[in-house]
């Protein structure tokens, strides 16, 4: 992500109900405010009965700030904090399938070690690799793939965290 | 003791305080009824649509400051209450909806009237529930209640499945404490904020107050015209906030926006500096946002975060409770005269005269309203449709109490007219109601003229009849050359007839000299009548800034030579 993206894009925690349907009021608000999410991954928190969602938000600091305000205005949600000028580590997970043949398989062993990614399924013609990292990474190894031939390729979304204090709930929309 | 969900359901609303419920009943939603018969002090209104349960509900609840409720059954019931969620939502009133739903067990298999109304209200409502247990029927009424009365009010949904009304029973335990982690309450803005405020209103030399329906719904009035009158401040009111200061109070510059007073869009061109209380800055009032008080410098109130610098750029933002807010702003405001700025909106006021209504042989509206809110001496409630007439009674009706112009604004529902004013009456019983119709309007919802009949509600049903659907004609009218397709009614009931039909008194009124002896003898009359103002069909509504435009491209009426 360039110095110049990074203006356009925020990233946003917060921290929900785990109820059936504050995905759907969540995605629903998103819509009806035609609001653009890049990624969403959703997960249980530490603590019992709460998810947290990371989403990654294109948009100008109008947009994200009124995204960040109807967020907290949704009963469901319980905070929310805009951490892209935090000091935050962010990690994606993806599983990339890849053609091989006979000739290829070596170079692309090569390529998925210096990327520190694994290799969790191998079959005669295809392999599937797991990368974790940030979405940089993944862009970049999914680029030296492509010419080997991708079959499919899944994300999750990313998920982030604010380095060091205890938790992202701090600032003036929570 | 051990209770069914339905019952559970009643002890809940009487625990609210909810003596009042607007609903019609269905398969998945009778167990509630089972139970409401063993609960009189629980009055249920049978209406004749579930839309008019809705809007009852909802007139109801902007007449009193209490919560309305409404109760249709599942699927085609549900949906028949959509509309008026709706505008409940969009004017931020306080209502709770209960609908049945198809049993547990159904959900889910497109049962017989079976819809997800949950998932349909989701984004209409500010929250909404499906209450899959009978456990926790007694804390999602109390959530629901809670939610809808409290902060920027709004309308609140529990869909109950029929089982969960009639089946196991459970031990009532009326909760102490909402489960509501994510909401909160805004009270007082931050000190240092309303210090700011305070110091650009003291600094201000042509301030200008827009006041909103929080300004009612918070009960902020008599702060609002404290502040007013401290600092010598003209206060222009939004279509909602109509009510909130009086309309012979000598700073109320009246409504602004689209068919707003020529000299207060003026004044808000000329302003330096904008104090807008309790309302949103929506399209109707600001115009094209770029050209809204290019001078002005904007304070903005408002209880939802979200609202503020969400249409335009607020120099402070308060984000809080109004009446707390003006109770920490007061005290720093100095006592100012504004003499200039005064003497200047009076020239424009004598410049403009938008009050005015012009002399015609021909019965016009504005008149038939003048008449009207002069022989009710402005007391009362007013309730509107939506449309030229509801425009005309915003600018030409006068009030004195709080609370007492009740109209649909943000969503601008027709038909409004009739349900809402027999929920505001039955919520009200001492006030004389009028309800200010349409004829379009009036045709969409007159079925429930027999629920205001069976119900006893006493209003006064005044028709502003130009056969025609008057706003859509006008707007044809200059925008589209005068292609009146599909607004001209050739073939509009007698409405006399449909007085008389449901056993209540018709008068119809062609003339000018007719007007005030049929308001009388309205008013005379124990309960509901019905006046049919045959009223001039293509009479414009002015001053008129069409929309998405400034106060530049203001279209305004010659000013009367003749005055009524």
């Amino acid at each position: 992500m360039g110095q110049n993206n990074r203006a356009e894009q925020h990233t946003l925690i917060a921290l929900v109900e785990d109820k059936p349907g504050v995905l759907t009021r969540v995605a629903s608000m998103f819509r009806r405010r035609g609001f653009n999410i890049a990624s969403l991954a959703v997960g249980n928190s530490e603590q019992a009965g709460l998810s947290r969602m990371t989403f990654v938000v294109n948009g100008d600091d109008y947009t994200v700030s009124q995204v960040a305000k109807q967020l907290d205005k949704l009963i469901d949600v319980i905070e929310v904090a805009d951490i892209t000028n935090e000091p935050i580590v962010t990690r994606e997970l993806a599983l990339i399938k890849v053609k091989t043949t006979q000739i290829t398989r070596g170079e692309i062993i090569q390529i998925v070690n210096l990327f520190r990614a694994n290799i969790i399924d191998v079959s005669s013609e295809s392999m599937v690799i797991e990368i974790t990292g940030e979405q940089e990474k993944t862009n970049a190894l999914y680029g030296l793939l492509s010419p080997f031939g991708i079959i499919e390729m899944h994300r999750t979304g990313v998920v982030a965290m604010v380095r060091g204090r205890a938790n992202g709930h701090h600032n003036g929309h929570s | 003791m051990e209770l069914t969900g339905a019952e559970i359901v009643c002890e809940s609303l009487l625990k609210e305080g909810a003596n009042i419920v607007f609903g019609l009943p269905g398969g998945a939603v009778l167990p509630l009824y089972g139970a409401l018969s063993s609960y009189p002090d629980i009055r249920h209104i049978l209406v004749r649509h579930e839309q008019a349960a809705a809007m009852a509900a909802d007139g109801f609840a902007r007449a009193t400051g209490k919560v309305g409720v409404c109760v249709a059954t599942s699927g085609p019931g549900a949906t028949n209450l959509v509309t008026g969620i709706a505008a409940a939502q969009m004017d931020s009133v306080p209502m709770v909806a209960i609908t049945g739903q198809v049993p547990r067990a159904a959900i889910g298999r497109d049962a017989f009237q079976e819809t997800d109304v949950t998932g349909v209200t989701l984004p209409i409502t500010k929250h909404n529930m499906l209450v899959m247990d009978v456990k926790d029927v007694a804390q999602a009424i109390h959530d629901a209640f809670h939610i809808a009365r409290t902060g920027r009010p709004g309308p609140v949904l529990v869909d109950i499945p029929r089982d969960v009304l009639l089946g196991e029973k459970t031990e009532y335990i009326w909760p102490t404490e909402t489960k509501l982690p994510g909401y909160r309450i805004p009270g007082e803005a931050p000190d240092s904020q309303v210090a700011a405020a305070a110091e650009l209103i003291n600094k201000a030399e042509r301030p200008i107050i827009i006041s909103g329906h929080g300004v009612l719904i918070s009960h902020a009035y008599g702060l609002m015209t404290e502040l007013a009158e401290k600092a010598q401040i003209p206060v222009i009111t939004t279509l909602l906030g109509i009510s909130s200061i009086p309309s012979n109070h000598e700073l109320n510059l009246g409504m602004s926006g689209m068919h707003g007073m020529a000299y207060a869009n003026l004044a808000i061109d000329e302003a330096d500096l904008i104090i807008g209380l309790g309302m949103r800055f929506d399209d109707r009032v600001t115009g094209r946002i770029s050209d809204f008080a290019p001078n002005a410098k904007i304070v903005h109130v408002d209880i939802d975060a979200s609202e503020v610098d969400k249409n335009v750029k607020t120099t402070v933002g308060l984000v809080g409770d109004l009446k707390a807010v003006l109770g920490q702003m007061l005290p720093k405001i100095e006592a100012n005269v504004h003499i200039d700025w005064l003497r200047h909106i009076d020239e424009m006021k004598a410049q403009h005269p938008s009050h005015l209504v012009r002399k015609s042989d021909e019965l016009l509206p504005q008149y038939v309203l003048q008449r009207l809110t002069e022989v009710t001496q402005g007391r009362g409630i007013v309730v509107t449709g939506v449309g030229q007439h509801q425009m005309w009674a915003a600018q030409h009706c006068r009030f004195t109490e709080p609370n007492t112009f009740i109209t649909s604004g943000g969503l601008g529902t027709m038909g409004f007219e009739v349900p809402a004013a027999l929920g505001a009456q039955l919520g009200c019983p001492d006030s004389v109601v009028w309800s200010v119709c349409g004829d379009g309007g009036f045709q969409m919802t007159m079925c429930d003229i027999a629920t205001a009949v069976e119900s006893g509600a006493d209003v006064k049903f005044a028709i502003l009849n130009n056969t025609s659907l008057g706003m859509v004609h006008q707007l044809q009218d200059i925008f589209f050359e005068k292609d009146f397709v599909a607004s001209e009614y050739t073939a509009n009931p007698d409405f006399v007839k449909i007085a008389e039909a449901y056993g209540i008194r018709g008068i119809r009124v062609t003339r000018n000299d007719e007007v005030v002896d049929a308001v009388q003898q309205a008013m005379e009359t124990a309960g509901p009548v019905i006046v049919d103002f045959m009223v001039k069909q293509d009479e414009i509504v002015f001053p008129f800034i069409p929309s998405g435009q400034s106060v530049k491209e203001m279209l305004e009426e010659p000013a009367p030579t003749e005055t009524v």
